[in-house]
C-alpha cells in the first residue's frame, strides 16, 4: 500500500483549518485594514521560515450550542521561524476565527510557544488581534490569562518579549503587552483598554469614541503604553526587525556587532549645542552626532518627550542611551520622564547593553499635579534603576546638572563607571538664580537697587558655581572634555568597561518604587 | 522646533517646547468645604433637603448612585442649606458642584 492516500488526506485537512475563519470572515478583516493572522506572521518572518504547531487544535467547550462549532486551530496561530536568520517564537491570534477570542485550547497553544521560546532562549513575538475572552469558556478563559500573564512575568529579562496590538485588546488581554518589554502600535487598528466606550457610557455616562480612549496615538502619547507607533502593519513589522538587530536573543547574550561607522559628518557636534543653558536644541542631534552611522532608533517618541531613549551602536555594539531633552519642557525630569528612563534602564541592564546618559536638566518639573500625582515615587525609580544596573554606565554632563536630578541621572554617586563633562557643564545644586535669590537674600533686600544687587550675585554665583570643576576638584567628574572628544571618550570607556565585574549583594530581589 | 515658549525653573527661564499632557494639566484649587461636588460620575436618586433648611452634621443630602451602589451624601458639619444644583433623576459628571452650604 502507498502512502499516498494518508498524505492526501493530511493535506485536506491541513487546507481546510488553513482558511481560518473563511472567505467571508477575511473579507471582514481586510474590509478593517488589516491583514490576516497568516499574513502577518510570513511578513515579520524570514521567507518560507514559517513552521506552524497546533494546528489541529480544537476547543472542547460543550455549552451555549459551542459543541456543534469548529473553531480552526481555535483562533491562534502559533510557530517558529527565523528573522535574519535567528530563530523567534511567535504568535498571531486570529480574529477571523470567533473574533480571536480566548478560550481554553487557545490559550494553551500560547503557553505552549511561551514555554518553548523560555526553554529555547529566543525572542518571543505575540501578535493580538481578540475580542476578548469566549464567554461560552467561563472561568477556563481567564485561566488561561492568568497562565500566559504568569509566563510573561517569568520570561521578563530573560528573553524578549514584543506584543505587536493589530485589533482589538480589551479587558485583562491587555496586561499580557503590559507585562512584555515592547508594545507596537498601528494608527486606526490598535485598541487597548480595560473597560471600552459601550460600559463607559452605561456606567459613568461620559461619551468617547475607541480610537480616543484607547487608540494608537492615545498609547503612544499619552499613557506611555505602547512603544512605537507606526502608520501602517508594514511599517510596524519594520519597527520589530530593526528592534531585534539592536537587542540580544537571551540575558546570557550579548547583541550582536555591526561592522563599525563613523556618525554622518552634517552632524557637527559643536554646532548643535548652544552655549546658553537657558536655549533648546534637539539632543537626538547630539547622540546622532556620537552614534555609528549617526543611526539613533528611538523608542517611546511620543511619550514624555523631556526625556530620550533609544537603541545606537558604538563601534558597531549595542548601546543605550538615555538623555535629556532641552527642547521639551526644558528637559525636567517628572513622573512620565521617570518612568519611561527607569524602564528602559533596567531593560539594558537585563540585557547587557552599556547605558550612555546625556545630562543636561534643569531639576524636577515644579507644580501640585506633579507632586500629588506621586513625582516622590515615579523620580525614585531613576534612582533605583540607575543604582541597580552593572552593565557599564557612562554620563557626559553637557550643561545643566542641578539639584536632585544631577544625583539620578547616572551620577558617580549611583556608580557610574565614567564621568565626563563638557566645558558648558553646570552642576550645581539648583541654577543660578534660584540659587543666588536663597543665598544672597538679605543682601538683595537690602540693597538700593535690589534688582541690581540680585543681577550682581547671579552672575557671582555663576562665575563660582555654574561649571564643571567644582565637582571635578572632588572627583565626582572624571575628567573635563571637548564636545568633538565626545565620541572617542565614549568608544574608549566602553572598550575597557567590556569585561566589567560588579557583584551586589545576594537578595532574592529588590523592592523598587513600583 | 516649533512653538517655543517661555518656561521657569526655579527662577530661571529656559526657551523650551511644552507638552499637551503639561498644558492641559489642571491648576489645583482649595477645596471649598461648602461646595458638595459628586465624587464620581452617576446619577442623582432622591434628594432629601430642600433649600434654607437647617442640616446636622452626618445627615444625608441625597443619594448618588454609581457603579451600581448607592451612595449617601452627608452633611459634612451643621448648617443651612444655600442652594441645591441638581434634581432627582439627572446624572452628574465627576466633581460637579451638586450642592451649596450656607
Amino acid at each position: 500500500m502507498s502512502l499516498k492516500r494518508n498524505i492526501l488526506d493530511l493535506r485536506k485537512r491541513k487546507e481546510k483549518v488553513l482558511q481560518g475563519g473563511g472567505e467571508k470572515a477575511i473579507q471582514k478583516q481586510v474590509a478593517m485594514g488589516k491583514l490576516t493572522a497568516r499574513e502577518r506572521v510570513t511578513s515579520i518572518l524570514d521567507e518560507d521560515s514559517f513552521h506552524e504547531y497546533d494546528l489541529f487544535v480544537e476547543h472542547e467547550a460543550r455549552d451555549f450550542g459551542m459543541e456543534k462549532k469548529q473553531l480552526h486551530g481555535d483562533g491562534v496561530i502559533i510557530g517558529t521561524g527565523t528573522i535574519y536568520g535567528e530563530p523567534v517564537c511567535i504568535f498571531a491570534q486570529d480574529f477571523t476565527v470567533a473574533g480571536g477570542s480566548l478560550g481554553l485550547m487557545h490559550a494553551r497553544k500560547i503557553t505552549k510557544i511561551m514555554d518553548h521560546a523560555l526553554k529555547m532562549r529566543v525572542p518571543l513575538i505575540g501578535i493580538n488581534d481578540s475580542g476578548g475572552a469566549r464567554i461560552q469558556e467561563g472561568v477556563n478563559s481567564l485561566a488561561g490569562y492568568g497562565e500566559i500573564f504568569f509566563r510573561n512575568t517569568l520570561a521578563s529579562g530573560v528573553i524578549p518579549q514584543l506584543s505587536v496590538i493589530l485589533g482589538p485588546c480589551a479587558g485583562g488581554a491587555v496586561y499580557s503587552p503590559a507585562l512584555t518589554d515592547f508594545v507596537f502600535v498601528v494608527e486606526n487598528i490598535s485598541k487597548m483598554f480595560i473597560t471600552g466606550p459601550e460600559v463607559i457610557k452605561t456606567v459613568l455616562g461620559e461619551e468617547i469614541s475607541m480610537e480616543e480612549l484607547g487608540g494608537a496615538r492615545v498609547h503612544s502619547e499619552i499613557t506611555g503604553n505602547a512603544h512605537f507607533y507606526a502608520q501602517s502593519e508594514y511599517e510596524c513589522f519594520e519597527q520589530i526587525k530593526k528592534l531585534l538587530t539592536f537587542i540580544p536573543w537571551h540575558n546570557g547574550k550579548k547583541a550582536k556587532a555591526f561592522p563599525p561607522k563613523p556618525p554622518k559628518p552634517e552632524y557637527k557636534i559643536e554646532e548643535i549645542v548652544p552655549a546658553d543653558p537657558t536655549q533648546p536644541y534637539d539632543i537626538r542631534n547630539v547622540i546622532k552626532a556620537i552614534a555609528d552611522d549617526s543611526d539613533f532608533f528611538e523608542i517611546m517618541e511620543n511619550f514624555a518627550r523631556n526625556i530620550v531613549i533609544g537603541f545606537g551602536r558604538m563601534n558597531g555594539e549595542t548601546v543605550g542611551f538615555v538623555a535629556n531633552q532641552p527642547m521639551v519642557l526644558a528637559g525636567v525630569l517628572d513622573c512620565d520622564s521617570s518612568d519611561k528612563a527607569a524602564r528602559f534602564i533596567r531593560y539594558c541592564d537585563s540585557f547587557n547593553i552599556p547605558i550612555v546618559t546625556l545630562e543636561d536638566m534643569p531639576g524636577y518639573l515644579p507644580g501640585v499635579d506633579q507632586e500629588h500625582m506621586g513625582v516622590i515615587r515615579h523620580g525614585a525609580k531613576i534612582l533605583y534603576a540607575y543604582s541597580e544596573a552593572t552593565v557599564p554606565k557612562i554620563t557626559v554632563i553637557i550643561r545643566k546638572a542641578y539639584g536632585g536630578g544631577y544625583i539620578a541621572m547616572n551620577s558617580r554617586h549611583m556608580k557610574a563607571d565614567f564621568m565626563f563633562a563638557w566645558p558648558t557643564a553646570e552642576i550645581a545644586v539648583m541654577g543660578p538664580e534660584g540659587a543666588a535669590n536663597i543665598i544672597f537674600r538679605k543682601e538683595i533686600m537690602a540693597a538700593e537697587d535690589p534688582e541690581a544687587m540680585r543681577k550682581e550675585k547671579v552672575a557671582e554665583y555663576k562665575e563660582k558655581f555654574a561649571n564643571p570643576y567644582v565637582a571635578a576638584a572632588k572627583g565626582y567628574i572624571d575628567t573635563v572634555i571637548e564636545p568633538e572628544e565626545t565620541r572617542n571618550m565614549l568608544l574608549h570607556s566602553i572598550e575597557v568597561s567590556n569585561n566589567k565585574v560588579d557583584r551586589r549583594p545576594e537578595k532574592k530581589h529588590g523592592i523598587p518604587p513600583f | 522646533m516649533e512653538n517655543l515658549k517661555e518656561f521657569n525653573v526655579d527662577g530661571t527661564v529656559y526657551k523650551t517646547e511644552l507638552t499637551k499632557k503639561f498644558e492641559n494639566r489642571k491648576n489645583w484649587e482649595r477645596p471649598n468645604p461648602k461646595n458638595i461636588l459628586s465624587f464620581i460620575p452617576g446619577t442623582i436618586v432622591e434628594i432629601f433637603v430642600k433649600e434654607g433648611q437647617e442640616v446636622k452634621a452626618g445627615e444625608s443630602l441625597m443619594i448618588l448612585e454609581a457603579m451600581k451602589m448607592k451612595n449617601q451624601i452627608e452633611m459634612p458639619f451643621d448648617g443651612v442649606i444655600k442652594k441645591i444644583h441638581v434634581e432627582e433623576g439627572v446624572r452628574v459628571p465627576n466633581k460637579m458642584l451638586m450642592l451649596e452650604i450656607e
